[in-house]
């Protein structure tokens, strides 16, 4: 009697717990929709209101406008250009990158070799350089061997990725050698039975790096602004801030810009959720 | 020919030939530009010539150098206090087997880790406005307090800059210390819970210390991240300059005395110094944490 009392408060009290951590979780999803929910609403009110008002929640119905979507597929700006050059850089690192540390992940994973332990120690300390220390060096080299202006400036420093590298080692880390012997007796080269046996097994590595590395590419802004010149080149972040200046349609299609420049992302998100959290959180659980 | 072909794909220089890519990329791309670094921070580029230890000891007496050390010090330090400590707590409280709807807030939590920053910027700089119409001014009205000025003052800028990070990076650090929780088998919580142990001692007990391995990983890349701040409050200001500098950090420095003034030996120099306290922060951290006893046994 008086445990089947205890077992009742137990639970009452475990359902009031879950009440109340889902009301608390709830509120803090809200404080982060919030301002993602603002400049959705800023897109469908005129430009000029944004710079006079500041960003807002005030629900305006009246006053609401599709202004700023007829700008941003009719109007006459570079959008487009920065949008697409932004998806053929995103594509581009996304290829090379994967391609290029796996190839080089998979030489520290299969193989024992003299410098090994050097060339891995080489890859923990790169990771721990912030870039910031040697971008200005790197933007005078690049400058002097004249390829400013030019998405290989963009791409070619960062191929061998570290962390991807890291992560790449880890995943292949945990595969059989026999796969490999079995590759070697069957004839296969040792490049063959990278390209042939490998790669296609490393397809859930592949995909939660091609999200994290997508990501960064997409919403990389520092390094392009340097090295980049030219308006037609520019990328949707480098374009998208070029528009801050308060002059004529510019926050119309700064607000507008935005709210797209989050859409392939968000598309990429719903689809491969698993992977990106994956891929994020790879590093973290290690020792 | 043949021969070399031969070699090449010998299982001996097989693996020099996969890790090659690496070795020519680091070469090219950072060894030789740090080591560049290393030499410009000694030269005047605009005059090009040697100057000695002039730009450290110029470094020294620089009281901007020094507010922008201060500053992405103070960011650093708010970004470890608002962006451990929380999301570890909400982790384990997601992580508990009473919650419910977790993979749903998991996804809400990620979004803002997904816009850029320039779109971040420019979101906050927006909502916090100057105008009595501003978010965070309409919330000051609510509160029954006046306007403010936000990204005038000091502290004001500050606190801004410090809501932008907690929206960016709450949930990623939410998802990195569920993912350390989650490699805790439950069987120990479930052992603790018949020993009669509350939800908090578990917590202090148990999930502070098993998770410690991700908590020294989000250190790290806080200090390293908090250290290296400069696009956030590039955005937020739009651009370079803030009033009175409250949004200048160590990187921002180095923009402006490298691409604003041209003055690279100096920016190299401050480059290099940031390096090595980064370096310094973090190693005191593995100390103190114990990281490196670890790997000693």
């Amino acid at each position: 009697m008086a445990a089947e009392a205890i077992g009742k408060s137990q639970k009452r009290k475990n359902k009031m717990a879950t009440i109340g951590m889902v009301i608390f979780f709830s509120i803090l999803a809200i404080l982060i929709i919030i301002p993602v929910y603002a400049i959705v609403l800023a897109s469908f009110k005129p430009g000029n209101h944004l710079l006079q008002y500041g960003l807002n929640l005030n629900l305006d119905v009246a006053n609401m406008t599709l202004d700023n979507y007829v700008l941003l597929f009719t109007g006459s700006h570079d959008y487009w250009i920065w949008f697409g050059n932004s998806l053929l850089l995103t594509v581009i690192t996304v290829v090379l990158t994967l391609l290029v540390s796996s190839f080089v992940a998979y030489g520290f994973a299969a193989y024992d070799f003299k410098g090994k332990n050097f060339f891995f120690v080489i890859v923990l300390i790169i990771l721990s350089i912030p870039f910031e220390v040697i971008m200005l060096p790197l933007y005078k080299q690049i400058s002097s061997w004249g390829m400013m202006d030019n998405y290989a400036a963009v791409v070619v420093p960062f191929l061998a990725h570290a962390s991807t590298i890291f992560f790449f080692r880890q995943y292949l880390l945990g595969l059989p050698k026999s796969l490999i012997e079995a590759g070697r007796i069957d004839g296969c080269t040792e490049y063959g039975i990278f390209f042939r046996l490998i790669v296609p097994i490393m397809k859930p590595a592949f995909s939660a790096m091609a999200i994290l590395n997508g990501m960064n590419a997409w919403n990389n802004y520092l390094w392009p602004l340097l090295v980049i010149r030219s308006s037609e080149k520019y990328t949707l972040t480098i374009g998208l801030n070029t528009l801050i200046n308060p002059y004529g349609d510019n926050y119309s299609l700064l607000v507008v810009g935005s709210v797209f420049s989050i859409i392939p992302i968000f598309i990429l998100f719903i689809c491969f959720q698993r992977y990106f959290i994956e891929g994020m959180t790879a590093g973290a659980v290690k020792e | 020919m043949n021969k070399v072909k031969k070699f090449l794909y010998s299982q001996k220089a097989a693996p020099y030939v996969f890790i090659l890519p690496f070795v020519l990329t680091i070469l090219l791309f950072w060894l030789f530009p740090i080591g560049n670094g290393v030499l410009l921070s000694f030269q005047d580029v605009l005059k090009d010539k040697w100057v000695g230890f002039d730009n450290y000891s110029r470094l020294l007496t620089d009281k901007m150098f020094f507010k922008a050390v201060y500053n992405s010090l103070k960011y650093m330090i708010g970004t470890l206090i608002l962006l451990i400590p929380f999301p570890l707590l909400f982790a384990s409280m997601l992580n508990s087997k009473l919650m419910k709807g977790q993979g749903f807030f998991k996804s809400v939590y990620f979004l803002p880790a997904l816009t850029s920053v320039v779109v971040a910027g420019t979101i906050f700089r927006l909502m916090f406005g100057e105008m009595d119409t501003s978010l965070a001014n309409q919330i000051m009205e609510l509160l029954g307090k006046s306007p403010i000025k936000w990204l005038k003052g000091e502290w004001t800028g500050y606190f801004a800059l410090l809501i932008v990070a907690c929206w960016r990076w709450t949930g990623v650090n939410i998802l990195y210390f569920l993912a350390g929780l989650q490699s805790i088998p439950t069987d120990i919580y479930e052992a603790a819970s018949i020993d009669g142990a509350s939800k908090w001692q578990q917590f202090i007990k148990i999930s502070f210390p098993l998770v410690k391995p991700t908590t020294v990983y989000v250190l790290t890349i806080s200090i390293y991240a908090g250290l290296s701040m400069f696009l956030e409050s590039f955005m937020l200001w739009k651009g370079n300059n803030s009033p009175q500098n409250i949004g200048l950090t160590i990187v921002g420095y180095l923009y402006r005395q490298g691409i604003e003034k041209r003055a690279m030996g100096y920016a190299c120099a401050v480059g290099l110094v940031l390096l090595l306290v980064v370096m310094v922060i973090n190693m005191i951290q593995l100390i103190a944490t114990g990281t490196f006893k670890k790997e000693e046994r």
